[in-house]
């Protein structure tokens, strides 16, 4: 983060804005899911303008990761603290923890026939509007706000109002995210595997509109498992998660080694560790 | 009348005070046919096959008037309107009809003045069995009010007839309206009924639709029911197709009348027709409703369709049993039921039974039912996006209703009919 001169007089409030700088702290999370411990203890720290990117092999619990997050009921947090803009995120529901500006873009977005993407769309909107006392957007404003995103990510109108994922190839699936990421403008952003399933145009569209979103007041967490990605989302982190901890951490270039040597070597200190 | 005497008694003292005063010898007997079919076996009780899951018992114990006093409706002229809609505007108030309606092509008589008319008689109670349904019977024997409506051949109306059945039930009162649709060759009408209820009191309604649906006509109905929970509704619709024509039946059930019974038969007596029938119950508290359909194809070339759809809550309940009869000559027939079911509370049950009965070989027929709950997969999708428990349950029932009332072609009434719907969730979950 680049630091500018500050003003005598300006200091104490940095001061407080400074603090608000750490969006997301999670402290020694564990989680289970019928029985069976997923997250082990999990640390990571994401303060607003960050891009982190958490990588790892598959099973790892980066999804889990991701639900737990979100609120998912399937799973029961064992231990540790996660707070979120300086509140605690797992005393929220699910749909407070959205309102208060975490967005979860699904590795597989779920088909809800009879539920039109657009009306979806202005429920949310309106939903996370009356939660901060602000008046439903008027129907003019909505349908300008669609059409702004809709350019922005390349959304195809069609789709907009067809009902929400319903026959979307996969693709299409995971650019619907990304349009409502763009819709809802979140704090904080986690992309589960957006990047699979999505062409090479569409992975560029998607980035370009990542990045267009991108500000020093929001953050965003992208799992995946390509180093592709990373050279249009470029993070500030990258994280190794395996067997629900995180076991490395480095700066880009940690996601250009993974992709040369794999994870083995990263496992390995963690094996004989348990031995 | 005290209150020691039964419901059964009254009919019959009912009958035998009226008997010699039906005018003409046809409607004679076909009011002493019918009445000797309900006497011989009574209300139907859970003993009868078609009446298993629905005791009716309960609902006939009420101490009602057969004949109630006259009361002002007057100032209830705008009950039970739906906003926007445009439509041909009928009240029949207490099953009366009080004024002239004028609809090009199209005659509407009250059966008052109808039954004198020689012409009545061949549609008349021609195709009900009265024998098998016992309410139809009693309706047939004993039925005062109601209306006519006859679309001339080729009619057709520039937008839907929308009737209103108003009651007001200053005392708990037992009520028998009858309607009867002639649809002429190539006529094509459109007819929404819907019901509203004020004074308090409990009130029975039995009511019997006849319609025939002539060459080449085309019949839409919609059903709206809505009531308060003292209601009781029990609906016997016949309906006759003749060849090329269509009938599309459009049944929308709110959560208010405990008891609703609906009975609606179908005779395919021509060749290449269409019919579609579209179901949809909201329930909710101890209410209990129950659909049974029978379409019967009789001649080659017909289409039937059906979808039934439930959304069941509290400790409510439902019954569905669809049958399909094929008769030997139907060959080419096809034939499709769907019922599927939502429960939304582990106290609400449903009874779904769908049934095939195929005689002709060359045949498409399928039929199926479904029993769920919420998907909790999509459920927890819409919340991760700032959708709160109510707005999402909501999104949710109507989308599993969507293909119940999609179908509903007058966008006043689909959308009076989904501002039912979220408006009860609403309450429901808030
Ligand atoms: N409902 C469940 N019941 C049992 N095990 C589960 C359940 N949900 C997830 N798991 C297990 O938790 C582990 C972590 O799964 P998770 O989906 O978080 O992995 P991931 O790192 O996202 O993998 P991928 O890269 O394949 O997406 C896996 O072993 C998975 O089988
Ligand atoms: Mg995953």
């Amino acid at each position: 983060m680049q630091r500018n001169k500050i003003p005598f007089a300006d200091l104490y409030i940095k001061e407080k804005k400074h603090r608000k700088e750490d969006m997301l702290s999670i402290k020694n999370l564990q989680a289970k899911v019928e029985d069976k411990q997923i997250l082990k203890g999990i640390d990571l720290q994401v303060n607003a303008g960050e891009i982190h990117a958490i990588m790892g092999p598959n099973g790892s619990g980066k999804s889990s990761l991701a639900s737990v997050l979100a609120g998912r009921e399937s799973y029961e947090v064992t231990g540790g603290q996660v707070t979120f803009d300086g509140k605690d995120l797992l005393e929220l529901s699910p749909e407070d923890r959205a309102r208060e500006g975490l967005f979860l873009a699904f590795q597989y977005p779920i088909e809800i026939p009879g539920v039109s993407n657009i009306n979806f769309l202005r429920t949310a909107l309106n939903e996370i509007r009356a939660y901060r006392n602000e008046p439903p957007l008027e129907a003019k404003e909505f349908l300008r706000l669609t059409r702004e995103k809709q350019k922005l990510v390349e959304f195809d109108a069609k789709l907009a109002n067809r009902s929400l994922n319903e026959g979307f190839s996969g693709g299409e699936k995971k650019r619907n995210e990304i349009f409502q990421l763009a819709m809802l403008e979140p704090k904080l952003a986690i992309l589960d595997e957006t990047d699979s399933g999505l062409d090479i145009d569409a992975l560029r569209v998607v980035s370009n509109g990542v990045n267009k979103l991108r500000s020093n007041k929001n953050a965003f967490i992208v799992i995946t498992h390509y180093q592709r990605l990373l050279d249009y989302i470029v993070p500030d982190f990258v994280h190794v998660l395996y067997d629900g901890r995180i076991v490395k951490s480095g700066t880009k270039e940690l996601a250009l080694e993974l992709e040369e040597r794999g994870y083995d070597w990263i496992k390995e200190p963690v094996t004989s560790e348990s031995v | 009348m005290t209150t020691t005497t039964s419901l059964y008694d009254q009919f019959t003292a009912l009958y035998n005070e009226r008997k010699g005063l039906n005018g003409n010898d046809w409607l004679q007997n076909l009011r002493r046919e019918a009445f000797e079919a309900f006497k011989a076996k009574g209300f139907p009780t859970t003993k009868h096959e078609e009446w298993r899951f629905t005791n009716v018992a309960p609902f006939l114990k009420e101490d009602y008037s057969l004949a109630p006093a006259a009361a002002s409706l007057h100032e209830h002229k705008n009950a039970g309107t739906i906003p926007g809609l445009d439509a041909y505007e009928i009240v029949l108030k207490n099953g009366l009809l009080n004024e002239d309606i004028n609809i090009p092509g199209i005659k509407i008589t009250p059966f008052r003045s109808a039954v004198k008319e020689p012409a009545i008689r061949q549609y008349l109670g021609k195709h009900i069995e009265v024998q098998k349904n016992g309410f139809a019977a009693l309706n047939t024997a004993l039925f005062e009010n109601g209306i006519v409506i006859e679309a001339a051949q080729n009619a057709a109306t520039d937008k839907p007839i929308h009737i209103t059945h108003v009651y007001n039930a200053q005392e708990p009162f037992f009520v028998q309206p009858r309607i009867l649709i002639i649809a002429n060759r190539s006529s094509r009408i459109e007819i929404i009924e819907s019901i509203f209820i004020k004074g308090g009191q409990p009130l029975f309604v039995n009511t019997v639709t006849e319609c025939y649906v002539a060459e080449n006509a085309r019949v839409d109905q919609y059903h709206l029911q809505t009531t308060p929970d003292n209601a009781h509704l029990v609906n016997f619709t016949q309906v006759e197709q003749k060849a090329d024509s269509l009938y599309n039946n459009f049944i929308y059930t709110l959560p208010g009348a405990t008891l609703v019974r609906n009975n609606l038969h179908l005779n395919l007596d021509g060749s290449n027709t269409e019919s579609h029938l579209y179901g949809l119950y909201l329930t909710g508290g101890s209410q209990l409703v129950d659909n049974h359909t029978l379409v019967n194809h009789m001649k080659p070339h017909c289409l039937s369709n059906e979808l039934y759809k439930g959304v069941l809550m509290d400790q409510s309940r439902a019954v569905f049993n669809g049958k399909i009869f094929v008769q030997q000559d139907a060959q080419k027939t096809n034939a499709f039921q769907q019922n599927n079911n939502m429960l939304l509370s582990d106290k609400a049950v449903v009874d779904s039974k769908p049934q095939l009965e195929i005689f002709a070989d060359d045949v498409k027929c399928s039929h199926g039912s479904t029993v769920g709950s919420f998907n909790n997969e999509a459920l927890f999708y819409l919340k991760a996006r700032g959708i709160g428990e109510t707005a999402a349950r909501n999104l949710l029932v109507n989308a599993f209703a969507f293909d119940v009332t999609n179908k509903i072609q007058i966008p006043a009434v689909r959308e009076y009919v989904e501002k039912l719907i979220a408006h009860k969730m609403a309450e429901t979950y808030d």
